[in-house]
């Protein structure tokens, strides 16, 4: 069970609170990271301004550079309008998606974005708030989004039908993305940390012999690290590439 | 392109400015076609390098994810027209066709080969 790379995804149930329904509503491990990623984000952020120093201390400046990367995402993308109504909505995706996946790299500890309900969620949220600000911002104009310009009349139907799938499939391509990303790092990760357990039961030629998974393991967690903040920034920018097409559809 | 080339042959008179005109117009649409071409999105390949960099990882997991989103969405509308209208086969027939057409819309604008939507 030791090298077993599906075990640490699986979901425990800590507490059972009810059952609704004949489904059993219990507060899992997922849950556990959730909530232990929000205090963790909102008490660091509290606490790291709450100095208010004019020259930044260390922790200062961590919450004060993630500020200033997503408000110039947020500004670059969506311009000054989007940075004054979506800007909180962003900052939350981003540090929440951004402190789950850290978690995930700490060894022992459960990776939340590695399950797609997760990932489908959150993208279904960004997905129908581009839907409610793009009709109640734009009424029926948001549908220009489907019409692309200079297009021969006779082609149009087909062409509005393709553009409509295209954007329904935003939210799959939105929420695969970071959950396979995570997935699949951490199954390979573990998949070669197994190699080194096994080839070490082999005695002395083993050992040596597991030096090279060791070294594709240490190396494969340098680029874990820099996966799991890029699908951050990542999950962070689309938000912000859709929620420009609500403010601004088709100019 | 016009540069290089030779002078025009003298035995035809006409066909010199014929040509430049041709590559004025030439000139013309190639500034025309580079202003609609749009820049690719800043996304996950920011600073790729060069075979086995992890950031071409990323980019082929980005467009394949995107290509697949646009088929699985129009072959589970597809299949569902069938089911509740009882259009078998057609619903998931022409579904699975727009879907695929949407997929390869989605991978061409994550790649920054056609304009984004209602551009």
């Amino acid at each position: 069970m030791a090298t077993d790379p599906i075990h640490q995804f699986e979901i425990k149930n800590l507490v059972t609170l009810g059952e609704i329904g004949g489904v059993e509503i219990a507060f899992t491990n997922s849950a556990a990271f959730m909530l232990a990623a929000v205090v963790f984000t909102a008490g660091g952020l509290v606490l790291a301004t709450a100095g208010r120093a004019l020259v930044p201390g260390r922790v200062q400046s961590v919450a004060e550079i993630t500020y200033e990367f997503v408000a110039d995402m947020v500004r670059q993308s969506t311009g000054e309008e989007g940075m004054r109504k979506f800007f909180p909505f962003v900052f939350t995706l981003f540090s929440f998606i951004l402190v789950l996946n850290m978690f995930g790299m700490i060894p022992g500890m459960f990776t939340v974005t590695s399950h797609i309900v997760i990932t489908a969620v959150l993208a279904l949220l960004v997905f129908f708030t581009v839907l409610v600000v793009g009709f109640y911002k734009n009424g029926f104009k948001f549908f220009r989004l489907f019409v692309p310009s200079g297009i021969p009349i006779v082609i149009m139907p087909l062409i509005v039908l393709i553009e409509v799938m295209s954007f329904l499939s935003r939210p799959i391509s939105h929420s695969v993305r970071l959950f396979a990303n995570m997935l699949a790092g951490h199954i390979t990760l573990k998949v070669f940390a197994g190699f080194i357990v096994m080839l070490s039961s082999f005695g002395i030629a083993g050992w040596i012999g597991a030096l090279l998974p060791l070294a594709l393991t240490t190396s494969l967690i340098a680029l874990e690290f820099l996966v799991a903040f890029l699908q951050a920034y990542v999950f962070a920018i689309l938000t912000c590439i859709y929620l420009n097409d609500a403010l601004h559809p088709g100019h | 392109m016009a540069a290089d080339r030779p002078p025009s042959d003298p035995g035809r008179p006409g066909r010199d400015a014929e040509e430049q005109a041709l590559d004025a117009r030439l000139r013309k649409l190639g500034e025309k076609i580079g202003a609609l071409t749009p820049k690719p999105p800043p996304d996950d390949n920011a600073g790729a390098g060069g075979r086995g960099d992890p950031t071409n990882l990323a980019r082929a997991l980005r467009l394949s994810s995107e290509f697949i989103a646009g088929i699985l969405l129009g072959g589970f509308i597809g299949w569902l027209l069938d089911y509740f209208l009882g259009w078998s086969p057609w619903g998931l027939i022409v579904f699975l066709l727009i879907g695929f057409a949407a997929g390869t819309m989605n991978a061409m604008r994550s790649a920054g080969l056609i304009r984004p939507q209602g551009k």
